[in-house]
């Protein structure tokens, strides 16, 4: 994978740079030993590795505003990084970049329950905010697996997802607003406590950006209160077809449940193994339904997606009748990716989204790719949104290994983007999925993308190698190509 | 206006906007122009209209997915789905007859461009929340593509959010894809007779804060209640505020006698609504329908942090004649005024809140949304922010130039 060269020029002001970060943030909160500088090397895509020049910890949005101010000045590169538990190398640093870390930004500043928001500083936890609010009964929606070290700001910079998001959404829909500072240290506030922006929803744009537009320094998120309860399926299926038929006629009948999970074979084996969850080992695929709210809705929706599943085929069905057996229930699949990394030295985790009735030829195709690739192939997948995440077994210590995954993995993405879905549902494009988007996008299209991104950090100093495969120059992307004067009046219908 | 060009196809909007690129002149472009009368006059001599664009072109019910033209109608796409037994979640308001205009007139590019929302909104958001995807051409002619047709998708920028709400002044949008939702099985309102405001807003926002997945969360005053059609809304005498449950029977039965239990404690009498009256009173309240023959009234729309709204509202009624009601928990005011001159756009404003909000001028005459700002004036930063990301699509500000903000 290839970054922007680091610049000499900038290299060789490192030692001024860090006297005038040192001016800004005092203390421990300018990071120039390289020993300490390690610790920031890789985010959660560990097969890319690169120190940073200089990391820079500040504590308050001044600090942050007067650091943004300073690179933009100075022309140097700045990687914005939370808790540093990306998948798609989102915080890989760069070698002539300085790391802007928020960790320090960890306090929850408010709850207002009247309103149902929280206003959180970026550095807080995913888990720390339902933490926070738990005691009234409340909670936050979004649940990426990664939430006990994930943190706000991360999760808003890659719109993260979770299990429970086909019922209560992904971080977009559950913000109400930002603070955020632009790469030349202007602070902005967008939204507030209500719904909806007055102009363009930049909270929208900023949602998902992958740290490209701005430094987010305070998020407000709307809580929920907490469903009265909670059951869970445990559903076998002899075919993944028939647990994805499954899955359609839920769905037709109009049911959304809170959650819809799917494994495979190997999947199950592998969590079975590592977490004895009671799964049956003699299933193709086994379902994870998940339903809450008041009692008597659940248990009625419990008799009613059994029946389903039965139309479909399924072998084995059980549905929790306790708290800790729906905890069992999630426990294998919570513990897959873990489990998966029991009996492989490395895996490498895929994150494409398909149009869920595509899931048979996809798996089918996967398969043959494997055997091509002699590379194994657990799956776990968002059924109910066409997420899939499989987890391609390797050993790094086995040269040409690691670029046969890669290889592997890229194969799969644009397998997803064949039949008609998308290069990454949750984990964003980061290092790692960059190359491919143009898989998924013409160049008109990443241009006119990258004409968002002129408009917030023109010079292209705010986390650049990410995203986009070509970047191109501002002025460059500016140009209106149309010669004035020399296109006839069009033969279009008019009234 | 000379005239309006009415494309049926992609290529010709990309053709009609190349056109007004190589000889300048802007473009005033509309879906099917149902709410042309919405926000600040566009001064654009030849107009771009969508009503050629239309069409279902993909429904996969089991995929929650759908796929039309910008100029389909959204009666049209309503149709289609309810046969599935499916809808539109974010439940756009028809605000057709507000504006001057006829009912069921409006089209989903429409719905869009605008970010229309209804009181759903609470529980499922707007029409922001649902845009998986599209196509538009930009100001510079160039047909572009952003999202997908699947929800779970943060594969580069989420220009949906972007395009939903920006009215036409970003892209020409020619394909939309958007989620799809089951209908709940069965509906009820509870009807809490006698609130003031701020006690209804005290108990719609703990209904919004209980586990009982509230739809609707609406206040209605008793001058604003007596004009529904629904005999238990219009009879009351005295205010109104509503509470919507959607769901399976046996859920929604629990729900409503939970949350009347809630009402209870501070309301002196409760009532419910079974289906049939619960659609016709939130079409009301979605469609600001209440308000009675409005005349030179002008109309704003405020959202605000619910628990202001009530505040929010008697702020601007101390000064000025008009009437208000809420939905959203109190956190959307709607309000009717004999504004003068600027509309009341002054004292609108200054009654905000201090944890913020916007409010917007929906219904005025042409001439003085061509002097008011209709929609909440942004600070100097974002203004700039919002000019830059204008000319990142449209860098000579051909699309509906001055329809949000002057110069954007």
């Amino acid at each position: 994978m290839l970054m922007p060269a680091p610049e000499e020029g900038t290299l060789a002001k490192r030692g001024a740079l860090v006297d005038a970060l040192r001016a800004i943030v005092p203390g421990e909160g300018v990071i120039d030993d390289p020993a300490a500088l390690r610790a920031f090397e890789s985010d959660g895509l560990t097969a890319y590795r690169q120190p940073p020049m200089i990391a820079v910890l500040p504590s308050t949005v001044e600090q942050v505003s007067a650091v943004l101010a300073l690179c933009h000045r100075e022309g140097v590169k700045v990687v914005p990084r939370g808790a540093g538990t990306s998948l798609s190398g989102g915080a890989l640093p760069l070698a002539d970049g300085v790391l802007l870390g928020l960790g320090k930004f960890n306090r929850v500043l408010e709850i207002d329950y009247g309103n149902r928001a929280v206003v959180v500083q970026p550095g807080v936890t995913n888990l720390a905010v339902t933490g926070a609010v738990a005691a009234e009964g409340f909670y936050y929606a979004p649940d990426p697996s990664s939430q006990i070290a994930c943190t706000i700001g991360g999760n808003v910079a890659e719109n993260s997802g979770g299990v429970h998001c086909l019922k209560y959404g992904l971080t977009t829909n559950n913000i109400l607003g930002l603070q955020m500072v632009l790469m030349d240290g202007t602070v902005l506030r967008l939204g507030g406590r209500h719904l909806d922006p007055g102009g363009y929803d930049l909270v929208g744009l900023m949602t998902g950006s992958e740290g490209l537009l701005g430094v987010i320094t305070e998020v407000t998120v709307r809580i929920l209160r907490r469903p009265e309860s909670q059951r869970a399926l445990l559903v076998g299926f002899p075919d993944s077809e028939s647990a994805g038929d499954c899955v359609a006629r839920i769905i037709g009948a109009g049911i959304i449940p809170a959650g819809m999970e799917m494994m495979d074979r190997y999947a199950i084996q592998a969590a079975e193994a590592f977490v004895e969850a009671g799964y049956p080992l003699d299933v193709e695929a086994l379902l994870i339904i998940e339903l809450d709210g008041p009692t008597v809705e659940v248990d009625y929706l419990v008799d009613r997606i059994g029946a389903l599943c039965r139309e479909a085929g399924a072998v084995s069905l059980r549905a929790s009748e306790n708290e800790a057996e729906r905890e069992r229930f999630w426990a294998g699949r919570k513990a897959a990716f873990p489990a998966v990394g029991r009996i492989s030295p490395d895996y490498y985790c895929m994150d494409g989204t398909i149009p869920r009735h595509k899931l048979p030829v996809v798996l089918t195709r996967m398969a043959a790719m494997s055997q091509r690739y002699g590379l194994r192939v657990a799956n776990v997948f968002h059924a109910g949104d066409g997420n899939l995440h499989p987890l391609i077994l390797y050993d790094a210590n086995q040269p040409g290994e690691l670029e046969r995954a890669e290889e592997f993995g890229a194969e799969i993405l644009k397998l997803c983007v064949e039949v008609g879905g998308v290069l990454t549902g949750e984990h964003g494009v980061g290092v790692e999925k960059r190359d491919l988007m143009g898989e998924m996008f013409t160049e008109i299209d990443l241009n006119q993308q990258q004409r968002v991104k002129c408009a917030f950090d023109p010079e292209g100093r705010l986390n650049p190698g990410k995203v986009f495969p070509v970047l191109h120059r501002c002025a460059e992307l500016g140009r209106v190509h149309v010669r004035k004067g020399e296109t006839r009046f069009p033969d279009i219908p008019r009234f | 206006m000379t005239a309006t060009f009415q494309p049926d196809s992609p290529e010709q909007v990309v053709e009609a906007v190349t056109w007004a690129l190589s000889s300048g002149t802007p473009l005033s472009v509309a879906g099917r122009g149902s709410k042309a009368a919405f926000g600040r006059p566009v001064a654009a001599a030849q107009g771009l209209s969508l009503a050629g664009l239309t069409g279902i072109t993909l429904y996969e019910p089991e995929e929650l997915v759908m796929q039309a033209g910008p100029g389909t109608g959204l009666a049209e796409i309503e149709a289609a789905l309810a046969e599935k037994g499916q809808e539109l979640a974010f439940e756009p308001a028809d605000l057709g007859p507000l504006l001057g205009g006829p009912a069921a007139a409006g089209s989903i590019g429409g719905a869009v461009a605008c970010n229309l929302a209804g009181p759903r909104r609470v529980k499922a958001g707007a029409a922001r929340d649902h845009l998986l995807g599209f196509a538009a051409v930009s100001g510079r002619g160039e047909l572009f593509h952003s999202g997908g047709r699947v929800v779970k998708n943060v594969t580069g920028y989420d220009l949906c959010k972007l395009l939903a709400g920006s009215f036409g002044t970003l892209g020409v949008m020619t394909t939309l894809t958007f989620k799809v939702l089951p209908r709940a099985e069965k509906t009820r309102t509870l009807l809490a007779y006698g609130l003031e405001a701020e006690a209804a807003t005290a108990l719609l926002c703990a209904a919004a804060g209980s586990p009982h997945e509230v739809s609707g969360l609406a206040h209605l005053p008793a001058a604003v209640a007596a004009r529904s059609a629904v005999g238990r809304v219009a009879d009351a005498g005295r205010p109104v505020t509503a509470i919507r449950i959607e769901g399976p029977g046996a859920s929604v039965e629990y729900r409503l006698r939970a949350l009347a239990a809630l009402a209870g404690a501070t309301a002196a009498e409760t009532e419910e609504l079974h289906s049939h009256n619960s659609r016709t009173l939130w079409r009301e309240i979605r469609d600001v329908g209440l308000f009675g023959a409005l005349g030179d009234r002008v109309v704003w729309r405020l959202s605000v942090a619910p628990t202001a709204g009530p505040a929010t509202a008697a702020a601007v009624l101390a000064q000025l004649p008009g009437e208000a009601f809420l939905d959203w928990s109190g956190g959307l005011v709607w309000l009717a005024l004999d504004g003068g001159d600027d509309a009341g756009a002054a004292v609108v404003r200054a009654a905000l809140p201090g944890s913020g909000g916007h409010a917007t001028l929906v219904r005025a005459p042409e001439a003085v949304r061509g002097r008011v700002p209709v929609f909440q004036p942004l600070a100097p930063a974002l203004a700039a922010l919002s000019a830059r990301v204008k000319a990142s699509f449209d860098p000579e500000g051909l699309l509906n130039p001055g329809r949000m903000y002057e110069g954007i």
